[in-house]
């Protein structure tokens, strides 16, 4: 069973290895441009040299990613209870929230700029916008799902309405919630990233901008290093939480 | 004929009375007859008493036992326990499930707990009860445990408790010990008498055993295939406290042998 645990984490590592060796060859071999194609090592100095920069405006792009998720959640989750329990809103609202889904909601990112400015705000409402939709949408799944057997063990005590939706739907949601999370926390990254992108002066993604302007291939490669880390970062975080709820849940229903 | 008032005694009069209780379903598709799931089950039981609901599966029986707790309509007829019409799921019925229907996010108490936390009684007096079921069903160990880390058989154990922690005056059973193995099923059964004994509720089992059928029950009802009727009546008349020897006693085997003839599966032995 260790031997197991060990190749999970001994295996992509070694894939990464083999991927890196794979660049660092291919551009020796060919004789590429560092301004197209930088070799492994040049990404490593350009990081280590830029640690600073690098983490000081990672962190504006981490709140960013952090502030959005966290609003899309708080706002998400009471909006799929509220579609989830009432037939009305749902049947007002849940087709809107499946068709906006189809939205690429990038193109919505230059109006944003224009009604919230180039500040935290827009970059706030884009990671908020992209991280709403799963969080909603997961949740009143969750929330329509619940176990036929577990309804009938509300029926068979006689749990009223409210009952059965705090004591039984919404702790069987929760594992929606937190997949629906996972999806949203990575999303948020991007839509920072995005909102950066078309106009700010600070955070990550604006410096991947200017590095890029500049040719400065290595730091735009150390930026991409930044962002994966925030990424992989807000993402373990969620998966801990699950983690963490695991035993609340057990393997199935049963 | 008597009257059914003054004078009368109470403890002769039927605990559950089941009126002429049918049950359609209506067309799963246009133009289809509708499935009568339930002809016109005329029945009562007495307090105290084990009555097993045996039949093929899609028999109704499951229906009619949904029907006796409140959690189906009927398409006709009616059902009284204690002299009141039964219209809905009643505070004093205990109902197992087929699965265990444990919360798996709840603590094996806790699941106990969960028909007094619903009814606002969960207070120690509660806890207490839920406690000493839990260590006569042998899972007082596991009153912190949770659901995922309990075997079937401990699982549908608690969730027996579950059902008698509002000491019930009706224990209504949807073929609970199906899922288990033949041994923990015996237990199970075993263990079921045990419970009767001490409380001395009132039980309707639905199973598609015929030997567990005939084990638990003071009375088998034999119900034929769709659309489900009852076609035997069997009073076991074996006495209580059961072992489990008897399954293999020549009356045990008699039993067997007239409610598979009402299923079909044997033939009827011939009168000799």
């Amino acid at each position: 069973m260790s031997d197991s645990r060990i190749a999970r984490v001994l295996l992509p590592a070694a894939g990464l290895a083999l991927l890196i060796l794979l660049w660092h060859f291919y551009v020796v071999t060919f004789d590429v441009a560092p301004a197209v194609l930088p070799r492994p090592t040049l990404v490593l100095d350009a990081t280590i040299a830029n640690w600073r920069l690098i983490v000081s405006e990672g962190w504006i792009t981490l709140l960013e990613s952090l502030y959005g998720f966290i609003l899309a959640f708080v706002l998400g989750v009471p909006l799929a209870v509220a579609i989830a329990g009432s037939r009305t809103l749902n049947l007002m609202f849940y087709p809107l929230l499946i068709a906006t889904q189809s939205l690429p909601k990038v193109a919505l990112a230059p109006l944003i700029l224009v009604w919230l400015g180039t500040g935290i705000e827009s970059k706030l409402a884009i990671a908020w916008l992209v991280a709403f939709f799963p969080i909603v949408v997961d949740t009143a799944t969750g929330l329509r799902n619940t176990p036929a057997e577990f309804l009938d063990l509300a029926t068979s005590v006689r749990a009223n309405a409210f009952q059965t939706f705090w004591k039984i739907r919404f702790p069987a949601a929760l594992p929606f919630v937190i997949s629906g999370s996972k999806v949203a926390i990575t999303l948020a990254v991007i839509g920072a990233v995005i909102g950066e992108f078309i106009g700010s002066n600070e955070g990550l993604g604006n410096l991947l901008l200017v590095a890029n302007s500049q040719v400065n291939i290595p730091l735009a490669f150390a930026c991409l290093i930044g962002l994966s880390a925030i990424g992989i970062g807000l993402y373990a975080a969620v998966a801990a939480v699950e983690l963490a709820l695991k035993p609340w849940f057990g393997t199935t229903g049963h | 004929m008597q009257s059914p008032s003054a004078g009368e005694d109470v403890s002769a009069r039927p605990f559950g009375v089941l009126d002429d209780v049918g049950k359609t379903f209506p067309a799963s598709s246009r133009g289809a007859p509708d499935v009568v799931a339930l002809d016109r089950v005329t029945y009562s039981f007495r307090q105290g008493e084990l009555v097993s609901l045996l039949g093929p599966s899609g028999c109704g029986k499951t229906t009619l036992l949904r029907i006796v707790a409140g959690m189906t309509r009927a398409s006709s007829g009616r059902v009284e326990v204690r002299g009141h019409e039964v219209t809905g799921p009643q505070d004093d019925f205990g109902f197992v499930f087929q699965a265990p229907n444990l919360l798996p996010w709840r603590t094996v108490l806790a699941n106990v707990l969960f028909p007094m936390e619903i009814a606002g009684r969960n207070d120690a007096a509660a806890k207490q009860r839920a406690l000493e079921l839990l260590d006569l069903v042998g899972l007082a160990a596991f009153a912190r445990s949770r659901p995922h880390q309990l075997s079937g058989g401990m699982k549908q154990r608690v969730a027996l408790c579950r059902a008698l922690v509002p000491g019930p005056s009706l224990l209504l059973m949807d073929e609970p010990f199906g899922a288990l193995d033949e041994l923990t099923r015996m237990e199970m059964q075993d263990l079921l008498l045990d419970i009767r004994r001490v409380s001395g509720t009132t039980v309707v089992f639905v199973t598609h055993s015929i030997s567990e059928a005939i084990y638990l029950a003071d009375e088998v009802l034999v119900f034929s295939k769709r659309p489900g009727r009852v076609i035997d009546r069997i009073r076991t008349g074996l006495a209580y406290p059961r072992k489990p020897e008897l399954r293999y006693s020549p009356e045990f085997t008699a039993l067997e042998h007239r409610a598979g003839a009402g299923l079909g599966v044997v033939h009827a032995r011939s009168a000799s």
